[in-house]
């Protein structure tokens, strides 16, 4: 165990940094963005899907093809649905004039 | 070569996710924000599709598949996302995320039969082994939590509670990670079972986690469940030694966890209350019923038109009923008409009045409603002393002078609208019955209080009516 942190310190650095950064960016959000940005962030975390597209790019079996087929419908979903969401909330913000 | 451009797409993709997230949190760059943090998905996406090698330096194939599976989510993606009314953006929400959940969980299903494949069981590399599991059981949480939570929200799943729900949950948990922890550390030759059972009970921690948690606090749930997924996704970066996946994961694990709390704190309420308070799960003590049981006083669309139009100064004070009613835009007519009559019309928004916060704000500048009209707690407290009349349509807890005086009360400490300071209270709504929180109202029984049944949509096209005939 104490092997693979070392072989993987960068990450565990990365790691670390990328917590102080998620609560530095949004600290001073206002109530009402919150929602949004809720969105806005559960949009992003569909990152996912890459891991997804490399499991189907990679896939010999049946198995893997099906369940790779899935998650990269399911990860598509959640980035195109959570950014098109994110983007329709933030259209009632819009300064009038 | 290739791999060495990827890299850099990634940077290029983890960047702008950090620039969208700070972007989205300030009202005049969220819009921006989100975009930027689209563009930088996108760019990911593609830059895998067409570029990604393994160690080996094999490229991707399959890509009938993919591109198959790309345009079906986007298609039902899209069209789900605008489809969706205003009212039901939270469940939407809750949804997308689940499939997140559950995309990190299949993840994590197919990797550990690749690790099953390479190596002999009772010799699976441990950290590898550590991660999926994580990932598993993390995605499957998300995943089937969500579920709940969306069933919650649009009505289809009621608020279930079992005395020892709690206790069973954390030996659940307990359980799921016991058991976690002696196929990684053992290696048993039944790994593959204990695999399988892992996923089971972590499927059945989902729903018993969510299952006992009243519907009003959903988006706090909704938010938690968001950061969960957020680090089931950094697992898969983590298993692919893959930047941006890690990168995205990790912020959203973090942010949404410090918006969890952001959120928990505009109700003046903990986590662990939310989590173990059952608040408004329908069994709060029977203390917080009105002691008052005194008379409330009936008023007609007609009398109200004539306080409303000689009022100098209203208030509405909008609330979930608003939104379930659709009265968005006919709340908008009687503002704009009032003005028109030279009353000074304002709206009074409490952070957590509707559903999720800022579900007002998004509700009325749907119907053009203008920003600076309405004003955030803070600011509109103070002035419901000078103000004539409050119009409060379809909000209860909110409103509910309890909060202020009863430490028996379940939502006792939660900031509230004071709008017992103004000279006449109205309060629209269709019956007595309690608000989310299951308790009384004290302030529908003061003297200075009136109230006027009916849905919000119907009796404010009355008061329009009666507005203008005066």
């Amino acid at each position: 165990m104490l092997e693979f942190i070392n072989s993987n310190i960068q990450i565990v650095y990365l790691v670390i940094l990328m917590i102080f950064v998620g609560i530095e960016l949004i600290e001073k959000v206002p109530s009402v963005l919150h929602t949004p940005l809720m969105s806005g962030a559960n949009a992003i975390h569909g990152v996912v899907i890459i891991g997804a597209i490399i499991i189907m790019g990679q896939a010999e079996t049946m198995f893997a093809t099906i369940l790779g087929f899935i998650s990269v419908i399911l990860g598509t979903l959640n980035v195109v649905g959570g950014f098109v969401v994110t983007d329709r909330m933030l259209e009632m913000f819009k300064k009038k004039k | 070569m290739n791999s060495n451009i990827l890299q850099l797409i990634y940077l290029i993709g983890s960047v702008s996710f950090m620039i969208g997230l700070k972007m989205l949190s300030k009202p005049d760059t969220a819009r921006k924000g989100n975009l930027i943090a689209a563009f930088g998905m996108t760019v990911a996406i593609f830059g895998t599709i067409f570029l990604y090698e393994n160690s080996e330096g094999i490229s991707l194939h399959n890509y009938g598949w993919i591109f198959g599976g790309l345009i079906i989510g986007s298609i039902l993606g899209t069209l789900s996302a605008k489809k969706v009314k205003m009212t039901q953006m939270p469940e939407m929400v809750s949804l997308f995320n689940g499939m997140g959940g559950a995309c990190a969980m299949l993840i994590s299903a197919v990797e550990f039969t690749h690790l099953t494949d390479k190596h002999e069981i009772g010799a699976l590399p441990q950290g590898h082994l550590l991660i999926i599991m994580l990932g598993l059981i993390i995605g499957s949480i998300s995943f089937v939590g969500s579920l709940v939570a969306w069933g919650k929200l649009s009505g289809r799943v009621g608020d279930k509670t079992l005395k020892i729900q709690q206790v069973v949950n954390i030996g659940l948990l307990l359980l799921i990670l016991g058991i976690a922890c002696y196929t990684i550390l053992v290696g048993p030759a039944e790994t593959v079972t204990y695999f399988y059972v892992i996923w089971g009970l972590s499927v059945l921690y989902g729903i018993l986690f969510v299952m006992p948690i009243g519907g009003a606090d959903m988006p706090v749930v909704i938010s938690l469940l968001n950061s969960f997924t957020g680090v089931a996704a950094a697992m898969g970066g983590f298993l692919y030694d893959n930047k941006v996946m890690l990168v995205g994961g990790i912020l959203v694990g973090s942010a949404g966890t410090l918006l969890t709390l952001v959120m928990c704190k505009a109700m003046n309420r903990s986590l662990t209350n939310v989590l173990i308070g059952n608040f408004g799960g329908g069994n709060t003590g029977e203390a917080s019923t009105s002691p008052s049981g005194g008379h409330i006083r009936e008023i007609n669309p007609g009398d109200t038109a004539i306080l409303l139009k000689y009022a100098n100064k209203v208030i509405i004070v909008p609330g979930y009923g608003l939104a379930v009613a659709q009265a968005q835009h006919v709340c908008h007519e009687l503002e704009q008409l009032l003005e028109s009559e030279g009353v000074g019309v304002k709206y009074a928004i409490h952070p957590v009045a509707g559903r999720m916060p800022g579900h007002m704000n998004v509700l009325l500048a749907e119907s053009n409603v203008s920003y600076d009209k309405l004003v955030e707690m803070e600011h509109i407290n103070p002035e419901f002393t000078t103000t004539d009349v409050v119009l409060v349509v379809g909000a209860n807890d909110v409103v509910n002078p309890a909060a202020k005086t009863d430490p028996s009360s379940p939502i006792y400490g939660m900031p509230i609208l004071d709008v017992e300071n103004a000279k006449n209270i109205i309060v629209m709504k269709r019956s007595m019955k309690a608000g989310y929180a299951g308790i009384e109202n004290e302030l529908f029984y003061q003297p200075k209080t009136s109230m006027l049944f009916g849905d919000a949509k119907a009796t404010l096209a009355k008061l329009v009516n009666e507005v203008k005939a005066l």
